[in-house]
């Protein structure tokens, strides 16, 4: 078993409102030194170990976890199973 | 006129479409996102509503139900297909219409009539409507702007598949876009609820016309070959 | 084994656990008794959430019966997951309000989420299809960022669970007073519709019979909700949030659908909701009303975490659950409807004979107790009451006139108070038109639907002003009633039935308890005199927290039928040339109104008088001539009196104004007197509409110049009305994007 992290976020140049929120909200709280707020969705996986994983995890990104009209993704593999 | 309404365990403007379409003079079926052909029909309309709960995009995971292979078929064909708000983004998603949809920009749902524009009446849904044309007609979506890249935003224009557009900025759609057709102009998906606005008791018809110029294109198309 | 982690019976006693649970000392000796034993841990538990206040009214039973619930109109009273009355052709409105309040105290997104799921269901449960939502909100003034941070989140919360399940959230109101700081109240209510034949109930019955548990999972959410919602709020509160469930509006569509079949089958016996105290309370109460009893094995409960205990199971309150009995034989066709939507279907128990509630699990039997004792049998309590010392004042006080000259200024300061403001921000989130029935859009003194294929429809409303009842419990009570009615009437429709809603601080506190008993003496007459009967509601009480406790809020919700769609009356006015009519006189009643809060900071004295007869008589008059199709619009005068109640009948419609004379002193326009109405006619049906309603005053005229003028006998008052629509409508966006 692999455990899977795939982080989705809006692609660069698309217009992210609720970042900026955040962004605002923190500066309101005092916290000015922050500069810019990306959001996006971490979807984790555990997955069955085989030889094209990888590429697997990659297409599932394509076809159902991203869409790539609007958003990029970053694909993490790791060893841990949590239970 | 025959028109097929698709129900996905999430739609809740299902019989909302059916009471317009009835309205407009069609019979209509319900056909659930179970079934695999959608065949014979006039007409097929993706109606509002969260799909499947739309938790990880709207309409990400309708896209595969097994019913959207026929519909694509069907739409090959020239079959008219009407996607309106949740149905629109499942068109997307399913890649028979360009772009996407994202959350409004102001980060709220929204739910008030609207001050469309006409852009296109020269498709087979807006023939009843005059080019210009202002339709009163309301949306009720959070994830309704619109997006695209410039590329595909000047292939929509050199197209003329931009059918209606916000007058006034509402939720940081490109373009102020509302709703589009395919290149073909068969498939048309649109933010704004045409099927709530097809009854003046309930404030507005100026989406009725969108109903009978379907109606029409049918009658033409079926015209007595005499 | 399984108990390991758990107290035993002795130490159970012993350590006094179940006064963690919620148990006094009495109660438990009182179970003791009832069992003959020493209850463990898990029967204790069972009892410990059917005898809190929010599953076994033991507090507020007693007063509770004052209430009126007969009627010809009746067609279920309390008892039941909802109430409904008949509103002809063989159908009925099926409604019911019920609170959230301790959970949208603590997360308020899915506080009130979850509270607009649980109403639905107790509606869809009685086979009934919800057509509408309404809620009763109250936050505090929006100063402070954690009251904008409740009130945003309660709204979002109500938009994104019923935007999603396709019901129309289509009105309600929200008030704003220092007293609900960090204890905000979330009110909703529901409305179904349904053939009256087929109208379900919550039954056990028939030896043998299945029982079966549908929807989503349970997991180790909301475990102690019931008993969570009977304590006052305390900072521990905060911490307590695991017991807070989280909402699956999704789930709830497909239980929704699935429900809507399984109510068609004639193997249903009956349905109910695992509302609060969840699989304890559905179970307990569906074999009690039955007279039957219920043998569950929890290993057949669908399971969302591992290791679950059978106290778990039992108090879960993990959403989006119903519990149905069919008969024996036939559960293939429940379990195939629900596969379709993708939901639990399982066999988790039978209808037995001894009317008691035995569980299984892991083959030990973990409870043994009559249901009865759980259902029907808890405490009931009489508690003390006392009339509190602010009362005796308010009664002794020097009347409170306004201070200082009457200017424009008034009126546009009175509509950006949060409780006048336009609501627009908060009903642009909900989907109020999905269903395609809503006539009368939010924002009017009632919303109005209509009924798909017939000339008819129903007008629904929610109102209570909290600081009368504060003032004076009694008339206080009166007015919430008279004034719900007065919304549906003013809509076109006649008022048919009441829910309510009871929220109130301590009931162990004897002014409180005082505030109890009193309003609903006043409810109650109001009920009786104006033919809206009680058919359901839900009872809140200990909204409080060390700062004090929440202004005594009852919140009436009404429904109403409109007999033929023509009845159908906007509130605002309609066309330039349509005359305006006051009905009924005006005294001077300041105190208790928008404007003393807004001049004082605070509200005192006595509040408005109510005369029921004048008000019922003046809502037949008023009924008579809409119905004879004399009036163009309705509107009735609340809170901010006259002057607010034209400025509303102008705003909301482009391009209209009003020129009004009135016989009276300008500071008048903001007396809060009850029983008026504003009432435009057009010029040609005036002398019949003046025949109608005699009393009716003619005020003036609606211009077309967009421009509000009054003119007093001591003033001649004007505003532009685009000026006034602007810091109406301005208002609550401000408030809600402001800092600190």
């Amino acid at each position: 078993m692999k455990t899977v992290h795939v982080y989705v976020t809006l692609k660069e140049g698309v217009l992210n409102p609720e970042g900026s929120a955040i962004e605002r909200s923190l500066h309101a709280l005092g916290y000015e030194e922050v500069q810019k707020v990306q959001t996006g969705k971490w979807v984790s996986l555990q997955v069955e170990d085989g030889p094209e994983l990888a590429q697997r995890v990659e297409r599932m990104c394509e076809q159902l976890l991203a869409n790539p009209v609007i958003e990029d993704y970053e694909i993490q593999l790791s060893d841990e199973v949590t239970t | 006129m025959k028109a097929a309404v698709i129900v996905f365990p999430g739609s809740n403007c299902d019989m909302d479409m059916q009471h317009a379409l009835q309205l407009a003079g069609m019979e209509v079926e319900f056909v659930r996102h179970t079934e695999t052909s959608v065949a014979g029909f006039d007409l097929i309309a993706l109606p509002g509503g969260f799909s499947y709960g739309d938790y990880l995009r709207s309409g990400a995971i309708a896209r595969f139900a097994p019913v959207m292979e026929s519909v694509k078929e069907q739409a090959d064909k020239g079959t008219l297909v009407l996607g309106v708000c949740n149905g629109f983004q499942v068109l997307t998603e399913a890649g028979m219409l360009p772009g996407a949809l994202k959350r409004n920009d102001g980060l709220k749902f929204i739910c008030r009539p609207v001050a469309l524009t006409v852009e296109n009446e020269q498709t087979p849904f807006t023939s009843a409507y005059e080019q210009g044309e202002t339709a009163v007609i309301p949306v009720a979506h959070g994830d309704g702007c619109y997006f695209a890249d410039d590329e595909t935003i000047a292939a929509l224009k050199a197209n003329r598949q931009i059918v209606f557009t916000y007058q006034s900025e509402l939720n940081g759609s490109k373009e102020a876009i509302a709703g589009i057709t395919n290149e073909r102009g068969n498939v048309l998906g649109m933010m704004p609820h045409p099927e709530r606005a097809v009854e003046a008791l309930l404030g507005s018809s100026d989406g009725a016309p969108l109903f009978d110029a379907m109606i029409k294109h049918w009658r033409e198309a079926h015209a007595p070959a005499t | 084994m399984l108990l390991q982690h758990e107290p035993a019976p002795e130490t159970i006693e012993t350590k006094e656990v179940y006064k963690e649970m919620g148990l006094t000392d009495d109660e438990f000796l009182t179970v003791k008794e009832i069992l003959g034993r020493r209850p463990n841990y898990t029967e204790t538990g069972l009892f410990s959430v059917m005898w809190s206040e929010h599953c076994s009214y033991k507090h507020s039973k007693n007063v509770l019966k004052k209430f009126p619930t007969q009627g010809e109109q009746v067609v279920q009273g309390p008892g039941e997951g909802a109430g409904a009355v008949d509103i002809g052709d063989g159908q009925a409105a099926v409604f019911k309000m019920e609170s959230h309040n301790h959970p949208s105290a603590v997360e308020p997104y899915e506080g009130a989420a979850t509270g607009v799921g649980g109403i639905l269901r107790d509606v869809f449960s009685m086979g009934a299809r919800p057509v509408a939502l309404l809620n009763s909100l109250r936050f505090g003034p929006l100063k402070t960022a954690r009251d904008r941070y409740l009130f945003e989140e309660v709204v979002a919360g109500i938009a994104g669970y019923g935007n999603c399940v396709g019901v129309p959230t289509v009105g309600g109101e929200i008030q704003f007073d220092p007293c609900y700081e960090e204890k905000p109240l979330m009110n909703a209510m529901c409305v179904g519709l349904i053939d009256t034949k087929d109208l379900q109930k919550g039954l056990a019955a028939g030896t043998g019979n299945t029982v079966m548990y549908i929807g989503a999972g349970t997991g180790r959410d909301g475990i102690h909700g019931a008993t969570f919602a009977s304590e006052e709020l305390s900072e521990e509160s905060e911490s307590k949030r695991p017991s807070v469930q989280v909402g699956d509006p999704f789930a709830e569509k497909r239980v929704l659908e699935a429900c809507m079949e399984i109510v068609q089958e004639d193997a249903l016996i009956g349905i109910q909701d695992m509302g609060a105290a969840g699989l304890t309370s559905s179970s307990a109460e569906m074999a009690s009303k039955a007279g039957y009893g219920i043998e569950m094995n929890l290993d057949h409960v669908p399971q969302r975490e591992k290791d679950m205990t059978a106290y778990e199971m039992m108090l879960s309150e993990s959403q989006e659950r119903m519990l149905i009995v069919v008969k024996q034989g036939e559960e293939k066709t429940f379990k195939d409807i629900c596969a379709y939507w993708n939901l639990h279907a399982e066999i988790i128990g039978t209808v037995i004979e001894e009317p008691r509630l035995r569980l299984t699990h892991h083959g030990d039997v973990v409870a043994d107790v009559p249901v009865d004792s759980l259902a029907e049998d808890g405490p009931v309590y009489s508690p003390e009451k006392q009339v509190p010392a602010y009362y005796e004042t308010f009664q002794s006080q020097p009347t409170w006139n306004p201070e200082g000259e009457v200017t424009e200024d008034w009126l546009t300061s009175l509509l950006q108070q949060p409780t006048l403001a336009s609501k627009e921000w908060v009903y642009d989130q909900y989907d109020y038109m999905v269903q395609t029935n809503t006539v009368v859009a939010p924002g009017a003194d009632a919303v109005v639907l209509r009924l798909k294929g017939y000339d008819k429809g129903i007008a629904l409303t929610t109102d209570g002003n909290s600081r009368y009842i504060y003032m004076d419990p009694e008339t206080g009570g009166k007015i919430a009633v008279a004034e719900a009615a007065r919304n549906i009437v003013v809509s076109g429709g006649v008022p048919l039935g009441i829910t309510d809603c009871l929220n109130y601080g301590s009931p162990e506190k004897p002014e409180i308890f005082w505030q109890l008993d009193t309003s609903i003496t006043g409810m109650s007459e109001a009920a009786a005199v104006l033919n809206t009967p009680v058919v359901g509601g839900n009872v809140s009480l200990y909204n409080e927290t060390a700062a004090g406790a929440v202004y005594p809020t009852p919140v009436i919700g009404m429904v109403g039928k409109v007999e033929k769609l023509a009845h159908i009356t906007p509130s605002a006015f309609t066309a330039a040339g349509d005359r305006i009519y006051v009905l009924g006189e005006t005294q001077a009643e300041f105190e208790g109104s928008e404007l003393q809060q807004m001049q004082m900071g605070a509200v005192s004295g006595r509040p408005p008088a109510l005369d029921l007869e004048k008000e019922a008589n003046r809502q037949h008059q008023l009924t008579a001539a809409i119905q004879a199709g004399m009036v163009a619009s309705a509107h009735d005068v609340s809170e901010g009196g006259l002057a607010a109640a034209l400025a509303e009948s102008v705003m909301t419609t482009e391009g209209l104004g009003a020129d009004v004379s009135l016989d009276m002193h300008a500071e008048l326009l903001f007396s809060e007197t009850q029983s008026r109405f504003i009432v435009s006619v057009k010029a040609e049906d005036a002398e019949t509409f003046e025949s109608i309603v005699p009393e009716a005053v003619n005020a003036g005229i609606v211009t077309a110049d967009e421009q509000l003028y009054i003119n007093t006998t001591d003033k001649a008052l004007s505003w532009r009305v685009q000026q006034l629509r602007e810091v109406w409508k301005g208002a609550i966006p401000c408030m809600v994007k402001s800092k600190g």
